[in-house]
């Protein structure tokens, strides 16, 4: 099949006219404001807890009405008034190219020294990235939207076919990589068309991932297994939902049994605070937690080789976690959480291979699936 | 004449009753005996034995005693015949050949100076003679007291190196100098000359050829020139000392002095052989650079570190100079100090014994004097009403004779006195150095930025009027990381000894200078860029002792001296507020012109809006806002009550010290580009690039902006840069008279001129530095 040219739809054409139209009406407030003599102002939507709503009915995490002013003539907000300024140019640019870029590419793009002094625009990528955010919570226009994608993080490999920019993809035949999940998967980008799998086991990290591709898992037990690289980027999130809202797959975790792996499946479930915006396109509210569970140490007698101790600050993090307010109100996570404190240790799926190198995939998961033990 | 004879009675006295006591343990030797032994003590010899007393306790500490004695002599008699001094120190190193590990080496010191001179038949008494003087017997303030001092100084040479006193003193213009070499014999207290002819060698000419520098000085008459010393007085002591620079110096003597008496003109030329062969090896290519140097630049920058600045101008700012090694510390103000009145002492300051004596000498010296006007004559503020007042309560009447109170009537009398409600004493025999000459005084010596300066009114201890005076100087070259130095003066003589004994050091300490935002070590002196210093200016100041090192400490005068400080924290507090104001206003300005020009530009790429019009829109909401911005600290910092206008008097800004400071943070390598602003350089830079950058559709608006200030800044940098890079700061010369500093700038005042004004703190306000009239 001769590869067609991935052409500029009309409805992405459509779009970026709408997000250009966004900058600029932003660099026209500035504009107008500066040479009517007010001072210019942006108002930037909140990502913070305070400004992070836990919609129980939904099951999600959104974003309140909160803005931060964010005015020029301020010591503390003048720089990033600059570097907000800086990045609307830099998107409009990109769009205006119909390009794409990555954080970094448009952290390298921007910065330069201040005009008459030695000072960088930006100092680090890290100064960069939530400059974005904010212009992305500002306009109302997703990150793709803006023409920037992060690095690819997260693999996929199992019984669905699927079609990237007009490419297909076996996902059966992926050998021992795995597709690598791309930044953006929205639906003009990523469809799916043939699937047979009947849920998707998300892992937390490639090695794990590894051990279950090696053993075919996916193909035992007709499933997707995907793994996010920790924690998992909007990429792998988005991709995760679209795969349980649209084939209606039961997305399912196998991650460490400690603070890190159950915040990890809080973000998949019901979103994070800083991207609380996005939630409604992430968070998979029924997702399912399999393990590791903290109960496992004695119901699947392993060795004390596996014990990691709790640290000051694991523990400090559970007790965080239990307080969310969707943990809070759940038994299940409740008595996890209270066993993780109680065995004063932690542990990784990796130390599972203790009891047997494909314990993981062979016993422990199959097993669980069958008996349906996870939290949710 | 008189007087000596309290010391000299006090020993006989004493060896009595030991004798007595002696004799009854230990019969060695009868009355009869002892008494062959018995006989009196010359004051030469207590001295000569006792001559740490004097201040010659080490060969270092001799030099510079000699120095000092010789120096304050000539200030007093100058200042007595109302001349304005210009003394001349001069120390010869005779031997130069000695190996380096000595201890000590024989030096000629002479100090020249342009008084009246000494009439001949005094000159044995002054200079041969220990406690023989003009001062010892009034209460009027001056520099020496006793009558020791240059006799001591004398003395020490002769003993150290057995040669004579040379002296040369011309008392009148027009008749010529009297040549006089003596010596003092210890046992008789008395001088034997040996030497005395009339001579018209003076100033002596033999000084005027002594090395490279004063030969160099002489021939512009710069130095001994006989105009400047039509009469005068020149002494020469050889004797053991040690040369050495740095604390307790001669050189740190003749800078304080220099400090505290700018009606004075110094020269120094030190025994410096080392530098004297260096200038031997290539007189003459000194010399031409010399001359360029005046050509080309601004030469007050070169102080201490070329021996080629020229001699001050009269109407220069007047700081230290140094010619050929030879230090000139030049008048910095034209007006003698007002002469003092002597004044009769103060009933509360005396004590029953001086009461009898004086009761004893008026009786011998008028007889049939009455109590009544003995009372009134002999002492200050007692009126006729009060003595007559005084003579009913002791049970005597206005016509009792002087002769005819025994003991107990003076002892009532005594009593009386000390109850009796009298005025303070007068204070019209006190001469403070002055607010605006201490100012001046402290800018000539000490390189700061600011300089503060308070003069208290008179007070009274033990029935003496003393004055007090303080200056402080902050900032600029000092050292910020040590603690402060205290620079203490008595009558306007620098006091280089005793330091923690002395009541002014505890007033340093005990002043809270934390509440002036300086730092300070519990029961220490503050730490940092300051020096401080007290002047005591009294009829007698109580020293700890004979040498004169630290002031005795009163109560009443430690608590005046740290009201002189206190006003002159509160001076340097303001400042040091207004300056933090000055900076944060000027940081946060910088910190949004930084930022707009990038804003403007990124605007213009969005919308395509006038990227030129941006900025000038935002650059002046920037200034507005830096200045509401300020008027908001204001509020909510310290009042406005703080500060109070009559406050800011007496106080110096030199703004170039600051200047350099304020522009260091981001531009460290840049030279200090005078008064142009952070967004001025970053115009010129923006404009210097992008003529190099690709033509791209970025407008150049910061190019634009200003053409004037971008084409002007680079011409302007070249004689305003040069000569910094020598000293570290702008040459620019640190004057107050601002008119005197444009004037002779020369080639840089034409730009300097266009630059921001330089801004000056004048009665609480920042005014512009060309308002004439801090002085």
């Amino acid at each position: 099949m001769a590869k067609a040219k991935p052409v500029v739809s009309a409805k992405t054409k459509e779009r970026d006219k709408r997000t250009l139209g966004k900058i600029v009406n932003l660099a026209d407030d500035v504009s107008k404001k500066t040479l009517g003599g007010k001072e210019p102002i942006f108002h930037i939507p909140t990502r913070a807890k305070s400004n992070t709503i836990w919609n129980k009915k939904r099951g999600i995490l959104e974003m309140g009405d909160g803005k931060a002013d964010r005015p020029l003539f301020d010591l503390k907000t003048a720089k990033q008034f600059m570097q907000t300024m800086l990045h609307g140019s830099t998107i409009k640019d990109l769009i205006d190219s119909g390009k794409t870029s990555s954080l970094r590419g448009v952290f390298y793009k921007a910065k330069h020294t201040v005009a008459g002094t030695k000072e960088n625009t930006f100092d680090t990528q890290d100064e960069s990235d939530p400059i974005l955010e904010d212009l992305e919570v500002t306009l109302g226009a997703l990150r793709e939207e803006l023409h920037i994608f992060a690095e690819n993080r997260g693999t996929l490999v199992g019984n669905i076919t699927i079609v990237d920019k007009g490419d297909e993809i076996d996902a059966r035949k992926m050998g021992s990589g795995g597709w690598g999940i791309p930044s953006i998967v929205e639906p003009d980008v990523i469809q799916f068309k043939k699937c047979e799998a009947k849920f998707v086991l998300h892992v937390e990290k490639g090695t794990v991932w590894n051990r279950f591709n090696e053993d075919r898992f996916w193909e035992e037990n007709n499933c997707i297994l995907t793994h996010g690289a920790g924690q998992p980027p909007r990429g792998c999130r988005r991709l995760l939902q679209r795969l349980n809202q649209e084939l209606k797959l039961p997305i399912i975790c196998v991650l460490d049994c400690d603070p890190w792996g159950h915040y990890i499946y809080s973000v998949i479930k019901q979103g994070s605070i800083s991207l609380a915006f996005e939630s409604s396109r992430l968070a998979i509210p029924d997702a399912k937690f399999l393990g590791i569970r903290a109960k496992d140490y004695d119901e699947c007698d392993l060795g004390d080789a596996v014990k990691i101790d709790l640290t000051e600050n694991d523990i400090k993090r559970a007790k965080e976690i239990a307080a969310y307010p969707w943990f809070e109100q759940h038994k299940g996570w409740q008595k996890e959480i209270q066993k993780l404190l109680s065995n004063g240790f932690k542990m990784e799926v990796e130390a599972m291979i203790n009891k047997g190198i494909s314990y993981v995939t062979e016993e422990y998961v199959p097993e669980r699936l069958k008996a349906k033990d996870w939290l949710d | 004449m008189s007087q000596p004879a309290l010391l000299e009675e006090a020993h006989p006295a004493s060896s009595n009753t030991s004798k007595t006591m002696k004799s009854k343990n230990a019969p060695r030797a009868n009355a009869e005996s002892m008494a062959t032994k018995q006989r009196d003590i010359s004051v030469s010899e207590f001295f000569a034995k006792n001559r740490h007393l004097l201040g010659f306790d080490n060969p270092r500490k001799a030099l510079l005693t000699t120095v000092k004695e010789a120096v304050d002599n000539s200030l007093d008699a100058c200042e007595e015949a109302g001349i304005l001094p210009d003394i001349t120190v001069i120390i010869e190193d005779l031997q130069p050949d000695r190996p380096a590990s000595a201890k000590s080496a024989r030096y000629r010191v002479s100090v020249v100076d342009n008084g009246p001179g000494i009439v001949r038949k005094q000159v044995e008494n002054i200079f041969g003679r220990l406690l023989y003087g003009s001062k010892f017997h009034r209460l009027k303030m001056s520099r020496g007291q006793q009558g020791i001092g240059i006799s001591a100084a004398g003395m020490y040479g002769l003993i150290t190196t057995g040669k004579p006193m040379v002296i040369h003193t011309k008392p009148s213009a027009k008749q010529p100098a009297h040549h006089i070499e003596l010596a003092m014999n210890t046992k008789t207290n008395r001088a034997e000359v040996t030497e005395d002819r009339e001579t018209r060698d003076f100033p002596p000419e033999r000084f005027a050829r002594l090395t490279v520098g004063t030969r160099d000085l002489s021939e512009r008459g710069e130095i001994l020139s006989a105009d400047v010393y039509p009469t005068g007085t020149s002494v020469s002591i050889e004797l053991d000392g040690r040369y050495q620079k740095g604390r307790g110096s001669v050189d740190e003597f003749l800078e304080l002095t220099a400090i505290a008496n700018p009606h004075a003109r110094f020269t120094f030329v030190p025994p410096s052989k080392v530098s004297e062969d260096e200038k031997d090896d290539t007189p003459l290519l000194k010399q031409r650079v010399s001359k360029f140097k005046v050509a080309g630049e601004d030469e007050r920058a070169d102080e201490g570190s070329s021996p080629a600045a020229p001699a001050p101008r009269p109407a220069e700012p007047q700081v230290t100079t140094e010619t050929g090694g030879v230090m000139i510390f030049p008048r910095a103000v034209e007006d003698l100090p007002p002469e003092t009145k002597e004044i009769q002492p103060h009933p509360k300051g005396i004590e029953l014994g001086i009461l009898l004596q004086m009761l004893k000498e008026a009786e011998i010296e008028k007889g049939g004097y009455t109590l009544y006007n003995f009372l009134q004559d002999r002492f200050s503020r007692v009126s006729s009403a009060t003595a007559s007042n005084l003579c009913e309560k002791i049970g005597k009447t206005s016509r009792t004779r002087v002769a005819d109170m025994d003991h107990d009537a003076a002892e009532r009398l005594f009593r009386e006195l000390q109850d009796s409600k009298l005025p303070p004493p007068p204070t019209d025999c006190l001469a403070p150095i002055g607010v605006q000459q201490l100012l001046k005084g402290m800018f000539k010596g000490v390189r700061a930025e600011f300089y503060a300066a308070s003069s208290r009114e008179p007070a009274v201890y033990r029935g003496r009027p003393f004055l007090i005076e303080a200056a402080i100087a902050f900032g600029g070259e000092l050292p910020g990381d040590e603690p402060c130095r205290v620079i203490r003066f008595a009558n306007r003589v620098p006091l280089l000894f005793q330091q923690s004994a002395c009541s002014s050091f505890k007033a340093v300490i005990e002043t809270n200078w934390r509440n002036y935002d300086l730092q300070q070590p519990r029961g220490a002196v503050p730490v940092g860029a300051i020096v401080i210093m007290i002047h005591m200016a009294s009829v007698w100041v109580p020293f700890t002792s004979e040498s004169k090192e630290a002031i005795a400490d009163y109560d009443e005068i430690r608590k005046e001296m740290k009201l002189a400080l206190m006003e002159c924290g509160r001076k340097l507090g303001t400042y040091l507020n207004k300056r933090l104001k000055m900076r944060r206003e000027s940081e946060r300005r910088d910190v949004f012109e930084r930022y707009i020009g990038e804003i403007a530009k990124a605007c213009n790429a969005i919308n395509g809006a006038d990227a030129k019009k941006l900025y000038e829109a935002m650059l002046a909401q920037a200034k507005k806002r830096t200045a509401i911005a300020d008027l908001k600290l204001d509020e909510e910092g310290k009042k406005l009550k703080d500060e109070d206008p009559a406050d800011q008097d007496g106080v110096i800004i030199v703004e170039q010290a600051m200047a350099p400071k304020l522009g260091a943070r981001t531009n460290d390598d840049a030279p200090p580009v005078g008064k142009q602003s952070k967004a001025e350089r970053a115009m010129t830079e923006v404009a210097a690039r992008s003529k190099q950058a690709e033509e791209d559709s970025q407008p150049r608006l910061l190019e634009n902006e200003n053409p004037s200030t971008r084409t002007k800044a680079p011409k302007k940098s070249n004689p305003a840069t040069k000569t910094p890079k020598k000293t570290g700061t702008p040459a620019t010369p640190k004057s107050a008279q601002n008119d005197v500093r444009t004037a002779d700038l020369g080639p840089a005042s034409a730009s300097e001129s266009r630059i921001k004004p330089k801004m000056r703190l004048v009665n609480g306000k920042l005014v512009p530095a060309d308002q004439p009239g801090l002085f």
